[in-house]
């Protein structure tokens, strides 16, 4: 039987399938003519290009500062540093005198009844409040209505604050006399 | 049952002005507000003299002559350098903490297995011997029922510091609140406490027991939960997390009033530099600058005049040269010649984070880099913490500042100034 030219397929007809799923847009009447019209112009244009020196809404990156170990040769692919495995932080002074950040104070030193302990007129000490009071210790008192820094005696019942010249009297303290520990002197920092 | 515990240091400033020097320690104390205004702080010993809170100092003189009351300026450097202290500290006690105030903060103990008033006790020893402030420990259910056992511990001896509201019997915690104002249950206002008082609420014992949608519905959503929150049933939670700051401020009265413009703008230069110092510290970006300034509304007599102008920057900036120009720019245009001016102030706006800045559309990025002032601020902010404050600062921030405020009586930063540090005897 002869097979007849008339039905079956015909090439594009039918509902149109996108390569992709769409969606539809929204616009004002009113604009709609002029929105069509940009999209068919910057369809027809080449790519846009801005001139160098206009990079609108860019954002810029501006990193804090940080401390990091920084090399200052170039490293090139298979010649890795020798030292690259050792790079380590710098010392930290206020990491490694201070142990309980919130109970140390600095404070400066007037007068010359300490020097044979090391201490001088003008020297700053590192005092850590965290610190227990014990016998031997050189410590801040609040003597007086005085901060003051003296060798810590306690001993058979006995409290003293002992100077560390001995041109200059110690401390004693009688039965109901108030003294107050401070603080516990941790160093001595100097100018030479 | 959640447990609730709010930590408040004993007239914190006057406390911390004691850490330094001992001989205020048992001696009646003051700290008076900016330009020595007022009382703002008060030992022990001058609240007993009768020194109110907030009272002009000026009309106490003859007390505190006849008392011999020390009065201290206020050294805000130090306060919040011990506040941090304390608050590092408490934040260690529990696994949440809400910073309230310079000197309060609240700690949740949930999911903490230990005896509360033993454990308020520890938090006294430890902030007493590791930085010297005596500080007040209240627990409860509730935020509110936690603030009104801190009063408690603070007016009660008998309570050694701490007092714990979450495990007395209802007779007994009732007893207490009878003995309590009303007016010192937290949130209640002066205006509120004298309606309430005028409904026959007297006590804290009266107003937990009002009906609570009554209170709601004549006062607000806020009172009614606080009625509840004093039965017991939590309805606040602790805000752990701090919103990021928004603005930045600089304001501050004079020490005597000012007439001319070239004072004000030395005035607006200074603090401006002051709030973009804290600005790169933090980071920052600022998009736009309010200055605004004032007359004395107190000095009714004179002729009263108030403006502010808010102007928005082309690109955000950390630049002080470039905050000071366009704050200057706004005072031209607000300031007013003829009237005696008593303040002045900035305030830093649209803060963002340095990396979040959006350029403006037509910039040369080439020259915007060009002309980076980000070096030379660095610079400057490094000399200044290191050498000390001011030690460079723009000439337009005059010298001689005749029109500084007034802190005749101010301590040293003992902690935040290496050229102030405490002077220790060795004699």
């Amino acid at each position: 039987m002869k097979q007849s030219n008339w039905g079956g397929q015909r090439i594009g007809a039918g509902r149109k399938r996108a390569a992709e799923p769409t969606v539809t847009v929204r616009v004002p009447v009113s604009s709609k003519e002029a929105i069509v019209k940009l999209v068919q112009q910057l369809k027809a244009s080449p790519s846009v290009s801005f001139p160098a020196w206009l990079k609108p809404l860019q954002l810029v990156e501006q990193p804090t500062s940080q401390f990091i170990p920084c090399m200052s040769y170039s490293v090139r692919a298979g010649f890795p540093s020798p030292a690259d495995d050792y790079i380590e932080k710098r010392i930290d002074l206020n990491e490694e005198l201070i142990k309980h950040r919130e109970a140390t104070f600095f404070l400066r030193v007037r007068g010359h009844s300490m020097i044979e302990a090391g201490i001088d007129d003008g020297d700053e000490l590192i005092v850590d409040r965290a610190i227990t009071p014990e016998h031997n210790r050189i410590v801040v008192a609040a003597v007086d209505g005085e901060l003051t820094v003296k060798r810590f005696y306690q001993r058979h019942g006995v409290v003293k604050l002992l100077a560390e010249n001995p041109e200059y009297p110690d401390i004693e303290f009688k039965a109901g006399q108030e003294m107050v520990i401070w603080g516990v002197v941790i160093r001595i920092i100097k100018s030479v | 049952m959640s447990r609730f515990v709010l930590v408040d240091a004993n007239n914190f400033y006057v406390s911390c002005e004691r850490v330094f020097n001992p001989k205020l320690m048992g001696r009646p104390v003051v700290v008076l507000s900016n330009n020595d205004g007022c009382a703002v702080a008060r030992s022990q010993e001058a609240k007993v003299l009768g020194i109110k809170m907030g009272v002009p100092w000026f009309q106490v003189q003859p007390l505190a002559k006849k008392h011999d009351i020390i009065a201290l300026s206020s050294n805000y450097a130090l306060y919040a350098d011990m506040s941090n202290r304390m608050m590092t500290l408490l934040g260690q006690f529990a696994p949440k903490q809400e910073v309230y105030s310079i000197d309060e903060c609240f700690l949740s103990l949930d999911g903490l297995n230990v005896d509360l008033v033993a454990y308020g006790q520890k938090i006294r020893q430890r902030i007493g011997q590791w930085i010297g402030l005596p500080v007040c420990v209240g627990i409860g259910p509730t935020k509110t029922l936690a603030k009104l056992a801190n009063y408690i511990a603070k007016k009660q001896l008998q309570w050694q510091g701490v007092c714990d509201l979450s495990v007395l019997p209802e007779s007994v915690l009732n007893h207490l609140l009878a003995e309590i104002e009303v007016g010192e249950v937290w949130g209640v206002g002066r205006r509120t406490q004298e309606k309430l008082t005028g409904m026959g609420i007297h006590t804290a014992l009266a107003f937990k027991q009002a009906d609570a949608t009554f209170i709601g519905h004549h006062f607000s959503i806020m009172m009614q939960r606080t009625v509840l929150e004093l039965r017991g049933v939590s309805s606040l939670q602790l805000e752990s997390v701090v919103p990021a700051r928004k603005q930045i401020m600089c304001s501050r009265s004079f020490g005597m009033p000012v007439i001319q413009l070239a004072d004000l703008q030395q005035a607006v230069i200074s603090y401006v530099t002051r709030a973009a110092e804290k600005l790169r510290a933090q980071s920052l970006l600022a998009g736009a600058v309010h200055v605004h300034i004032r007359t004395n509304p107190h000095r009714q007599k004179e002729a009263q005049y108030s403006q502010g102008m808010t102007v928005t920057l082309m690109e955000a900036c950390c630049d002080t040269l470039k905050l000071v120009q366009a704050s200057l720019w706004g005072l031209q245009r607000i300031y007013r010649p003829g009237y005696r001016y008593s303040k002045a102030g900035v305030i830093l706006m649209e803060l963002m984070p340095k990396g979040l800045k959006q350029m403006a559309l037509f910039t040369d990025r080439n020259y915007a880099v060009n002309k980076d002032v980000r070096p030379l601020m660095q610079t400057v902010d490094r000399i200044n913490q290191r050498m000390g404050k001011d030690t460079v600062f723009l000439a337009g921030a005059g010298i001689a500042k005749s029109w500084q405020m007034k802190r005749k009586n101010k301590s040293p930063c003992y902690t935040t100034e290496w050229n102030e540090l405490v002077i220790v005897h060795a004699k």
